[in-house]
């Protein structure tokens, strides 16, 4: 009994330690990731404190029931020649005990609920962005006029790491920078500025989450969720999907680049232009072999979560797509089913744009060894959406 | 099975007869005690079951990158491994128990209603059985966590209507093991056994019994409704249809806040009567135990949605739960409080189910921290679904529940079988599985703080440290199990006889200790004399 309160006193002395060198700064790594990271909001400056006080408490608590545990078991053992007491009750120290805690109680209350009311606050936001979770995979809406409205695209697990990720890929995690916590198109925010944070899912439930801003909200499928974050620091925060969602849940990160005011401007206007030159391209023909290289992108950060990175499917769960009857079929029913969907495969029209559609098509009928040798082009694809 | 069958003291009892011979005693039986060996066994059983498949879990979780499994497999063992711990394991153990004890402690022949006994007994293994053949189905086991969350357990194959109908076999066969408690302890005790003179086992069965048919019905409910949501066209819980998922938490939190009491409840009350036995003292505070316990209870039904802080709860509710959840450190911390008084100034030894008992305090008492901290939902907003929830209630469920049930198992298993288990191998069972516990989930604690998501197959690299080390404890925790069920085994093999009273001085802690080990067949076929039970703590 002894040897397991050493014990665990030492891991309360550690986590005493790293919960004080840690304040300040970010997610520990190793054997120091400890403790809750201090944040950069004010609401994960609150949480941080609030949890460091209610862990304070119970630390108190702690010492003060395994103390009168260890020394009751040192002293009041039969090889002692101890004669065993009598009592078995005492009002007077039983209505303390009730009442202590209660009190205590409610000193932890007090904080809390203004904790809360602050969290809950998310009027007089200076721009709103929504968010929503699919399987598995996050899309931004920028909503704010003057804020990079109109700004709408999806973001999922960085190829590399999806590389690494697969059953029996022989890569080393650890070679991979960030291996799960990179996505190919980051969220982009200007900091100082409150942002409101609508949540919504297409199909499940999700939870979106970055420990640094110091919450989590579940994204709920025909309802919104909201909170806010007013990050102080620029720089690159990184989350995950905190919801079981599926398959593929713990492969759908979040990650937030925080810009200086300005520099959020010049990336507003630069993704301005890339959305009208996505426009121009998609009017552009492209030969087979540049739909099939860019598709070759399109198909490992959208469909080889289930078909499979070389196609292969998952028996008799996900259809493979390499020799698949739809792959080598007609070309019209191939980019309806990625359009539109069906069963369990979702509808892709709005996660791609006309380019990446028709890259994507064309690349599930060339590669793979299924040499179709047909292709589409951007322009057709208006026509089936 | 010699259970019984080294008792001669009832030979010449006409009124009393032994048990039936063979396979047949097992399948028709509607004696308490071989109906609590079967759910004690068939725990046992379920409990490796739902511990391979926990091994699976952290094997895929010692270094990060995909290994082993498939994710789709992985959340299929993590949901299968809490319902067959929770449903297979935790909870026909202390229905085990219950039968075994409940009659012997309240000076009683039998359980009042034998043949509904057995039949709640035998809808456990072909639920389990089902269960389990949802794995080879079509699309996999239900792979959306225990609590089968929609919309994403509708994405389900052919295993979603065969795991919704275990959930209603398991509720049938808890809500009648209840019944069967319920008016066993109303109308069966021994004159002179007033409700205050009951063991504290007995009565926090009898209010657990109270919150499993209260609950098991909702639960049975929402599952019903998964079902025509999927199958019958229905939206309940599709918003496009007009539904809500979100109502389905409520409703599962509804029942599932009480379940997890139902789970801790019957162990408090073992530890309450391990404790004073090796303390050689009265329990201390005996009705405030007794009021604490009915206290838990009742919060239990007020609390639920502290599972869901992050639903996006309208402020005034989250401040609601969060008060309410706090209440319930009151009466857990007086029961704490409680134990250590009971052992304080007492003449105490350390046989191997006081050794479990002690740890359950210490380590059920983590959990209490770690609850309470969860309580504030600000501070939940971080820890909700990371590792930390889950450090959290396996601290209160594998060192709290599951140590109980070791505890309880060691200080009966000598009136159970006639004989005394090897307590140097208790002792060596004992302390593997307390530091490996320790060593498996504690780092949990640490890794969840610091931003690991719960139901991940795989992680980010600053997560591997701690998460090699859980893996490792995991196993070492698993593999020592084995030792427990062989000193069972060895233990009803044969022994050293263990006398009525077994451990020095019991007898004044129970009536069971006046029966001679092993017990006859039909426990208290006279009333106990009343000196008897005057003479209990």
């Amino acid at each position: 009994m002894k040897k397991t309160l050493q014990l665990l006193a030492g891991f309360w002395l550690v986590l005493w330690g790293v919960a004080n060198a840690e304040t300040g700064s970010g997610t520990g790594v190793g054997w120091g990731a400890l403790n809750l990271p201090a944040g950069v909001t004010p609401d994960s400056h609150d949480i941080h404190d609030l949890h460091m006080t209610i862990l304070w408490i119970c630390v108190g608590i702690g010492i003060l029931v395994y103390g009168i545990l260890v020394y009751s078991l040192i002293h009041h053992r039969k090889s002692k020649g101890v004669v065993p007491a009598t009592f078995h009750e005492n009002t007077k120290l039983e209505i303390v005990w009730t009442i202590i805690p209660f009190l205590i109680l409610i000193a932890m209350a007090i904080p809390a609920t203004k904790v809360m009311i602050k969290v809950y606050d998310t009027s007089a936001s200076d721009m709103t962005i929504k968010v929503t979770g699919y399987q598995w995979k996050w899309r931004y809406e920028y909503l704010t006029e003057g804020e990079g409205k109109g700004i709408d695209f999806f973001s999922s697990l960085d190829a590399k790491s999806n590389e690494a990720r697969q059953l029996g890929s022989k890569i080393d995690p650890a070679t991979v920078e960030h291996y799960l916590l990179n996505v190919d198109k980051p969220l982009v925010i200007p900091a100082n500025k409150k942002i409101r944070i609508l949540l919504t899912a297409a199909d499940v439930l999700h939870a979106w989450w970055v420990p640094e801003f110091g919450w989590k909200k579940d994204a709920i499928p025909g309802f919104i969720t909201d909170g806010w974050i007013k990050v102080e620091t620029p720089g690159v925060y990184r989350g995950q999907c905190a919801e079981l969602c599926g398959r593929d849940h713990g492969f759908m990160p979040i990650v937030v680049i925080v810009k200086t005011e300005d520099e959020y401007k010049q990336w507003v206007a630069a993704e301005k232009a890339k959305q009208d030159a996505g426009k121009a391209d998609a009017s552009k023909p492209l030969s087979l072999d540049e739909l099939v290289a860019k598709g070759k992108e399109v198909y490992a950060s959208n469909c080889a979560a289930c078909h499979g990175l070389e196609g292969e499917g998952v028996p008799s769960v996900f259809p493979a797509i390499k020799g698949s009857k739809v792959a080598l079929g007609p070309l019209a029913d191939h980019v309806k089913l990625v359009l539109h969907g069906k069963a369990a495969m979702p509808a892709f029209k709005e996660h791609l744009s006309d380019v990446e559609a028709a890259a994507v098509v064309t690349y599930q009928r060339n590669g793979f060894g299924n040499n179709k040798g047909d292709s589409i082009q951007p322009a057709d694809i208006q026509a089936y959406k | 099975m010699s259970v019984t069958t080294h008792d001669d003291t009832h030979a010449h009892d006409h009124h009393d007869h032994g048990p039936a011979k063979g396979f047949m005693r097992w399948v028709t039986t509607t004696n308490h005690k071989d109906i609590g060996t079967l759910y004690l066994i068939t725990g046992l059983i379920m409990f490796f079951v739902g511990g391979a498949m926990a091994l699976v879990i952290r094997a895929e979780l010692f270094e990060p990158g995909l290994q082993y499994v498939d994710p789709h497999f992985f959340n299929q063992m993590t949901t299968l491994h809490a319902l067959i711990m929770v449903f297979g394991a935790v909870m026909p153990a202390f229905a085990g128990l219950a039968n075994w004890m409940i009659p012997m402690m309240i000076g009683a022949p039998d359980m009042a209603l034998p043949r509904m006994n057995n039949w709640s007994f035998w809808l456990l293994p072909f639920s389990f059985v089902m269960l389990a053949s949802t794995l080879f189905m079509d699309g996999g086991a239900a792979a959306a966590g225990w609590t089968l969350y929609p919309p994403l357990v509708l994405q389900t194959g052919h295993a979603l209507p065969f795991t919704v109908f275990t959930v209603h076999l398991l509720g049938m066969s808890s809500i009648m093991a209840a019944i069967n408690i319920i008016v066993t302890v109303f109308n069966m005790r021994a004159p002179g056994m007033t409700m205050m003179k009951l063991p504290l086992f007995v009565w926090t069965w009898v209010i657990t019994a109270f919150l499993l048919i209260a609950v098991m019905p909702v639960f049975a409910g929402a599952v019903t409704m998964l079902l025509t949501d999927k199958f019958f066209g229905t939206s309940f819980f599709n918003a496009a249809g007009g539904g809500d998922p979100v109502l389905y938490q409520h409703l599962f939190w509804f029942f599932g806040h009480p379940e997890v009491y139902i789970l801790i409840l019957p162990s408090f009350g073992i530890i309450s009567s391990i404790i004073p036995t090796f303390s050689r003292k009265p329990l201390f505070g005996y009705s405030s135990m007794v009021y604490a316990t009915a206290s838990i209870g009742l919060l239990s039904f007020i609390v639920w949605a502290h599972h869901q802080y992050t639903v996006g709860m309208p402020l005034a509710g989250e401040l609601y739960f969060t008060y309410a959840t706090m209440l319930i450190a009151v009466p857990t911390g007086v029961k704490v409080f409680n134990w250590l008084a009971t052992m304080w100034k007492g003449a105490m030894t350390f046989e191997t189910p006081m050794l479990y008992a002690i740890a359950f305090v210490v380590l059920f008492t983590m959990g209490g921290f770690t609850g309470l901290m969860m309580s504030i939902s600000p501070a939940d907003l971080q820890y909700h679904d990371t590792y930390f929830i889950v450090a959290h209630f396996h601290y209160v469920l594998v060192p709290g529940a599951v140590f109980a049930l070791f505890a309880a198992t060691y200080y009966w298993l000598p009136k159970w079988t006639g004989h005394m288990y090897d307590e140097r191998l208790g002792k060596l069972h004992f302390w593997l599985t307390t530091i490996s516990v320790n060593i498996c989930f504690f780092p949990q604690h640490f890794v969840g703080l610091a931003g690991m998501p719960r139901r991940i197959p795989d992680y980010a690299v600053q997560f591997a440290e701690f998460n090699a080390m859980s893996s490792v404890g995991a196993f070492v925790f698993g593999f020592s199990q084995l030792i427990f069920a062989y000193v069972i085994y060895k233990a009803i093999q044969g022994g050293e006889k263990a006398s009525s009273e077994v451990w020095e001085g019991a007898e004044a802690h129970g009536l069971e200790w006046h029966l001679p080990s092993p017990p006859p067949y039909h426990s208290w076929t006279e009333a106990p004399a009343q000196a008897l039970i005057s003479d209990l703590h």
